[in-house]
Protein backbone atom coordinates (compact mmCIF):
# COMPACT_ATOMS: atom_id res chain seq x y z
CA UNK A 1 0.00 0.00 0.00
CA UNK A 2 1.25 3.74 -1.18
CA UNK A 3 1.81 5.31 2.15
CA UNK A 4 -1.63 7.42 2.37
CA UNK A 5 0.20 10.67 4.35
CA UNK A 6 2.44 11.76 1.20
CA UNK A 7 -0.65 12.85 -0.12
CA UNK A 8 0.00 16.76 -0.55
CA UNK A 9 4.14 16.09 -0.13
CA UNK A 10 5.89 18.62 -2.07
CA UNK A 11 9.30 16.93 -3.54
CA UNK A 12 12.30 19.02 -4.29
CA UNK A 13 13.10 20.95 -8.06
CA UNK A 14 15.24 18.63 -10.52
CA UNK A 15 18.71 19.36 -11.56
CA UNK A 16 17.58 21.59 -15.20
CA UNK A 17 17.45 19.13 -18.57
CA UNK A 18 18.70 20.45 -21.32
CA UNK A 19 16.32 19.88 -24.33
CA UNK A 20 18.68 18.99 -27.73
CA UNK A 21 17.66 19.38 -30.89
CA UNK A 22 18.94 15.89 -31.67
CA UNK A 23 16.63 14.23 -29.04
CA UNK A 24 13.58 16.48 -29.85
CA UNK A 25 13.90 14.36 -33.51
CA UNK A 26 14.81 11.21 -31.89
CA UNK A 27 11.89 11.39 -29.87
CA UNK A 28 9.44 12.36 -32.84
CA UNK A 29 10.63 9.51 -35.04
CA UNK A 30 10.20 7.52 -32.20
CA UNK A 31 6.10 8.68 -31.90
CA UNK A 32 5.82 8.51 -35.55
CA UNK A 33 5.72 12.01 -36.13
CA UNK A 34 5.45 13.77 -39.54
CA UNK A 35 5.06 16.67 -38.35
CA UNK A 36 7.86 19.62 -39.71
CA UNK A 37 7.91 21.75 -36.65
CA UNK A 38 9.03 19.06 -34.91
CA UNK A 39 12.27 17.89 -36.96
CA UNK A 40 13.28 20.90 -39.29
CA UNK A 41 14.58 23.87 -38.11
CA UNK A 42 13.34 25.89 -40.84
CA UNK A 43 9.98 24.74 -40.46
CA UNK A 44 9.64 25.54 -36.92
CA UNK A 45 11.43 28.89 -36.91
CA UNK A 46 8.42 29.69 -40.40
CA UNK A 47 5.92 28.85 -37.60
CA UNK A 48 7.37 31.75 -35.12
CA UNK A 49 9.56 28.56 -32.84
CA UNK A 50 13.24 29.15 -31.95
CA UNK A 51 14.16 25.87 -32.99
CA UNK A 52 12.80 22.57 -33.22
CA UNK A 53 9.36 21.94 -31.33
CA UNK A 54 8.68 18.61 -28.94
CA UNK A 55 6.14 16.25 -29.58
CA UNK A 56 3.17 16.62 -27.26
CA UNK A 57 4.20 13.78 -25.12
CA UNK A 58 7.70 14.84 -24.39
CA UNK A 59 7.31 15.81 -21.14
CA UNK A 60 7.22 12.81 -20.12
CA UNK A 61 10.75 12.85 -20.38
CA UNK A 62 10.93 15.80 -17.20
CA UNK A 63 8.15 13.88 -15.21
CA UNK A 64 10.15 11.19 -15.29
CA UNK A 65 12.91 12.55 -13.52
CA UNK A 66 10.53 14.14 -10.81
CA UNK A 67 8.76 10.71 -10.54
CA UNK A 68 11.80 8.82 -9.62
CA UNK A 69 12.96 10.70 -6.57
CA UNK A 70 9.32 9.94 -5.32
CA UNK A 71 9.88 6.29 -6.28
CA UNK A 72 13.29 6.39 -4.65
CA UNK A 73 11.36 8.15 -1.24
CA UNK A 74 10.75 5.17 1.94
CA UNK A 75 8.68 7.20 3.21
CA UNK A 76 6.27 6.67 0.03
CA UNK A 77 6.57 3.17 -0.08
CA UNK A 78 5.66 2.89 -3.87
CA UNK A 79 6.24 -0.94 -5.04
CA UNK A 80 7.53 0.02 -8.72
CA UNK A 81 7.10 -3.67 -9.60
CA UNK A 82 3.57 -3.68 -9.38
CA UNK A 83 2.36 0.14 -10.87
CA UNK A 84 0.51 0.84 -13.98
CA UNK A 85 -0.17 3.32 -15.27
CA UNK A 86 -3.51 4.75 -15.09
CA UNK A 87 -3.57 7.68 -17.25
CA UNK A 88 -1.67 10.81 -18.24
CA UNK A 89 -2.31 14.80 -19.15
CA UNK A 90 -0.10 17.29 -20.65
CA UNK A 91 -1.43 21.09 -19.99
CA UNK A 92 1.13 23.42 -21.87
CA UNK A 93 1.57 27.39 -21.34
CA UNK A 94 3.95 26.75 -24.28
CA UNK A 95 5.48 24.12 -26.16
CA UNK A 96 8.88 22.89 -25.52
CA UNK A 97 11.27 23.42 -27.91
CA UNK A 98 14.89 22.68 -28.27
CA UNK A 99 17.12 24.75 -26.12
CA UNK A 100 14.96 25.03 -23.39
CA UNK A 101 16.48 24.65 -20.10
CA UNK A 102 13.77 22.56 -17.50
CA UNK A 103 13.31 21.75 -14.28
CA UNK A 104 10.26 20.44 -12.66
CA UNK A 105 8.23 20.57 -9.54
CA UNK A 106 6.39 17.10 -8.00
CA UNK A 107 3.79 17.54 -5.58
CA UNK A 108 1.57 14.72 -4.55
CA UNK A 109 -2.13 15.44 -5.46
CA UNK A 110 -3.89 12.43 -3.84
CA UNK A 111 -3.80 9.19 -2.64
CA UNK A 112 -6.79 6.78 -2.95
CA UNK A 113 -7.06 3.04 -2.20
CA UNK A 114 -9.05 1.39 -4.20
CA UNK A 115 -9.75 -2.49 -2.40
CA UNK A 116 -6.70 -3.55 -2.45
CA UNK A 117 -5.07 -1.06 -4.88
CA UNK A 118 -3.47 1.98 -4.11
CA UNK A 119 -4.10 4.95 -6.95
CA UNK A 120 -1.31 7.87 -6.34
CA UNK A 121 -1.94 11.20 -8.33
CA UNK A 122 1.04 13.59 -9.31
CA UNK A 123 1.02 16.64 -10.57
CA UNK A 124 4.65 18.20 -12.05
CA UNK A 125 5.25 21.65 -13.11
CA UNK A 126 7.76 21.96 -15.64
CA UNK A 127 9.30 25.58 -15.53
CA UNK A 128 12.18 27.27 -18.08
CA UNK A 129 15.19 28.66 -17.33
CA UNK A 130 13.50 32.10 -16.87
CA UNK A 131 10.98 30.10 -14.11
CA UNK A 132 8.11 30.72 -16.41
CA UNK A 133 5.36 27.25 -16.35
CA UNK A 134 6.01 25.66 -19.45
CA UNK A 135 3.69 22.45 -18.50
CA UNK A 136 1.70 20.65 -15.90
CA UNK A 137 1.84 17.00 -16.42
CA UNK A 138 -0.48 15.00 -14.25
CA UNK A 139 -0.10 11.44 -14.13
CA UNK A 140 -2.02 8.66 -12.03
CA UNK A 141 -0.27 5.23 -11.09
CA UNK A 142 -2.11 2.53 -9.86
CA UNK A 143 -0.10 0.17 -7.70
CA UNK A 144 -1.64 -3.35 -7.41
CA UNK A 145 -1.64 -4.60 -3.75
CA UNK A 146 -1.94 -8.24 -2.58
CA UNK A 147 -3.88 -10.63 -4.67
CA UNK B 1 -3.38 31.05 -37.45
CA UNK B 2 -3.43 28.17 -39.33
CA UNK B 3 -5.05 26.77 -42.76
CA UNK B 4 -8.49 25.57 -40.58
CA UNK B 5 -11.28 27.93 -40.75
CA UNK B 6 -13.32 27.58 -37.69
CA UNK B 7 -16.68 28.60 -38.80
CA UNK B 8 -16.63 25.57 -41.23
CA UNK B 9 -16.16 22.92 -38.33
CA UNK B 10 -18.76 20.68 -37.44
CA UNK B 11 -19.04 18.90 -33.99
CA UNK B 12 -18.41 15.06 -35.05
CA UNK B 13 -16.83 15.77 -37.85
CA UNK B 14 -13.52 13.13 -38.62
CA UNK B 15 -10.48 15.68 -38.97
CA UNK B 16 -7.79 12.40 -39.92
CA UNK B 17 -7.28 8.60 -39.12
CA UNK B 18 -4.13 7.02 -39.96
CA UNK B 19 -2.59 3.26 -38.92
CA UNK B 20 0.15 2.64 -36.56
CA UNK B 21 2.35 -0.21 -37.02
CA UNK B 22 4.23 -0.90 -34.09
CA UNK B 23 6.85 -3.78 -33.53
CA UNK B 24 9.38 -4.42 -31.00
CA UNK B 25 11.81 -2.41 -33.15
CA UNK B 26 9.45 0.92 -32.31
CA UNK B 27 9.36 -0.41 -28.87
CA UNK B 28 13.13 0.07 -28.43
CA UNK B 29 13.12 3.16 -30.22
CA UNK B 30 10.54 4.21 -28.10
CA UNK B 31 12.76 2.74 -24.45
CA UNK B 32 15.73 5.13 -25.79
CA UNK B 33 13.86 8.32 -27.03
CA UNK B 34 11.87 8.24 -23.84
CA UNK B 35 14.41 6.75 -21.05
CA UNK B 36 11.65 4.29 -20.21
CA UNK B 37 13.77 0.98 -20.04
CA UNK B 38 11.03 -1.54 -18.18
CA UNK B 39 11.72 -4.57 -19.72
CA UNK B 40 8.07 -5.33 -20.16
CA UNK B 41 8.29 -3.80 -23.05
CA UNK B 42 11.22 -5.42 -24.54
CA UNK B 43 11.47 -8.93 -22.81
CA UNK B 44 9.36 -11.64 -23.48
CA UNK B 45 10.60 -13.53 -20.30
CA UNK B 46 10.04 -10.97 -18.23
CA UNK B 47 6.84 -10.40 -19.01
CA UNK B 48 6.08 -13.72 -18.68
CA UNK B 49 7.26 -13.77 -15.36
CA UNK B 50 5.31 -11.07 -14.39
CA UNK B 51 2.28 -12.55 -15.38
CA UNK B 52 1.50 -10.36 -18.59
CA UNK B 53 0.51 -12.11 -21.97
CA UNK B 54 3.32 -10.97 -23.56
CA UNK B 55 5.63 -8.00 -24.57
CA UNK B 56 3.31 -4.82 -24.26
CA UNK B 57 3.78 -1.43 -25.58
CA UNK B 58 4.14 1.74 -23.83
CA UNK B 59 1.26 3.41 -22.85
CA UNK B 60 3.10 6.43 -23.24
CA UNK B 61 4.01 5.28 -27.11
CA UNK B 62 0.42 4.28 -27.79
CA UNK B 63 -0.30 7.70 -26.49
CA UNK B 64 2.42 9.99 -28.44
CA UNK B 65 1.40 8.20 -31.74
CA UNK B 66 -2.53 9.16 -31.23
CA UNK B 67 -2.20 13.04 -30.61
CA UNK B 68 -0.22 12.64 -34.04
CA UNK B 69 -3.57 12.52 -36.06
CA UNK B 70 -4.45 16.05 -33.86
CA UNK B 71 -1.19 17.48 -34.86
CA UNK B 72 -1.32 16.55 -37.99
CA UNK B 73 -4.40 17.80 -38.73
CA UNK B 74 -3.53 21.18 -37.26
CA UNK B 75 -0.63 21.41 -39.14
CA UNK B 76 1.61 22.38 -35.98
CA UNK B 77 2.00 19.87 -33.06
CA UNK B 78 3.13 22.77 -30.97
CA UNK B 79 -0.78 23.61 -31.11
CA UNK B 80 -1.76 20.93 -29.20
CA UNK B 81 -2.33 22.79 -25.64
CA UNK B 82 -3.77 20.04 -23.56
CA UNK B 83 -4.15 16.32 -24.04
CA UNK B 84 -4.51 13.71 -21.67
CA UNK B 85 -5.39 9.79 -21.71
CA UNK B 86 -6.85 7.27 -19.79
CA UNK B 87 -4.87 3.99 -20.38
CA UNK B 88 -7.68 1.34 -20.21
CA UNK B 89 -6.44 -1.83 -22.06
CA UNK B 90 -2.83 -3.18 -23.12
CA UNK B 91 -0.89 -3.59 -26.37
CA UNK B 92 0.50 -6.71 -26.89
CA UNK B 93 3.10 -6.54 -29.30
CA UNK B 94 3.87 -10.01 -31.55
CA UNK B 95 7.65 -10.51 -31.90
CA UNK B 96 6.97 -11.13 -35.53
CA UNK B 97 4.02 -9.52 -36.54
CA UNK B 98 3.89 -6.27 -34.12
CA UNK B 99 0.68 -4.72 -33.11
CA UNK B 100 -1.36 -2.75 -35.66
CA UNK B 101 -3.17 0.61 -33.95
CA UNK B 102 -5.87 2.72 -35.71
CA UNK B 103 -6.27 5.69 -34.28
CA UNK B 104 -9.30 8.04 -35.60
CA UNK B 105 -9.45 11.94 -34.54
CA UNK B 106 -13.49 13.62 -34.48
CA UNK B 107 -14.39 16.76 -33.04
CA UNK B 108 -15.67 16.53 -30.05
CA UNK B 109 -16.21 20.54 -28.90
CA UNK B 110 -16.00 24.13 -30.55
CA UNK B 111 -14.84 26.86 -28.50
CA UNK B 112 -14.84 29.74 -30.99
CA UNK B 113 -14.11 32.28 -28.51
CA UNK B 114 -11.01 30.96 -27.46
CA UNK B 115 -9.99 29.86 -30.99
CA UNK B 116 -10.13 26.33 -29.64
CA UNK B 117 -10.99 22.76 -30.58
CA UNK B 118 -10.97 19.58 -28.80
CA UNK B 119 -9.72 16.17 -31.15
CA UNK B 120 -11.58 13.39 -29.55
CA UNK B 121 -9.42 10.42 -30.46
CA UNK B 122 -10.44 6.54 -31.25
CA UNK B 123 -7.46 4.51 -30.48
CA UNK B 124 -7.86 0.43 -31.61
CA UNK B 125 -5.91 -2.64 -31.15
CA UNK B 126 -7.50 -5.91 -32.30
CA UNK B 127 -10.98 -4.48 -32.19
CA UNK B 128 -11.08 -2.77 -28.93
CA UNK B 129 -10.33 0.72 -27.28
CA UNK B 130 -7.54 0.65 -25.76
CA UNK B 131 -7.30 4.57 -24.74
CA UNK B 132 -10.15 6.24 -23.23
CA UNK B 133 -10.80 9.77 -22.86
CA UNK B 134 -8.21 10.14 -25.43
CA UNK B 135 -8.90 14.66 -25.83
CA UNK B 136 -6.06 16.56 -27.36
CA UNK B 137 -7.20 20.48 -27.05
CA UNK B 138 -5.65 22.27 -30.24
CA UNK B 139 -5.43 26.00 -30.53
CA UNK B 140 -6.25 27.22 -34.14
Amino acid sequence: MVNPNVEGKKYPATDPYLVGREKVREFARAVMSTNPVNTDVFAAQAAGYSDVVAPPTFAVVIQERSLATVLADPEADIDFSRVVHGDQRFVHTRPIVAGDELTSELQVASVKSLGAHSMITFETQIFDATKQLVCTAISTLVVRGDE
Amino acid sequence: MTHINLASLEVGQEVGSREFHLTRDSLVKYAGASGDFNPIHYRDDFAAAVGLPGVLAHGMLTMGVAVQVAADWVGDAGKVVDYGVRFTKPVVVDPSEGAVVTVTGKIGEINADAGEVRVDLTVIFNETAVLGKAQARVRL
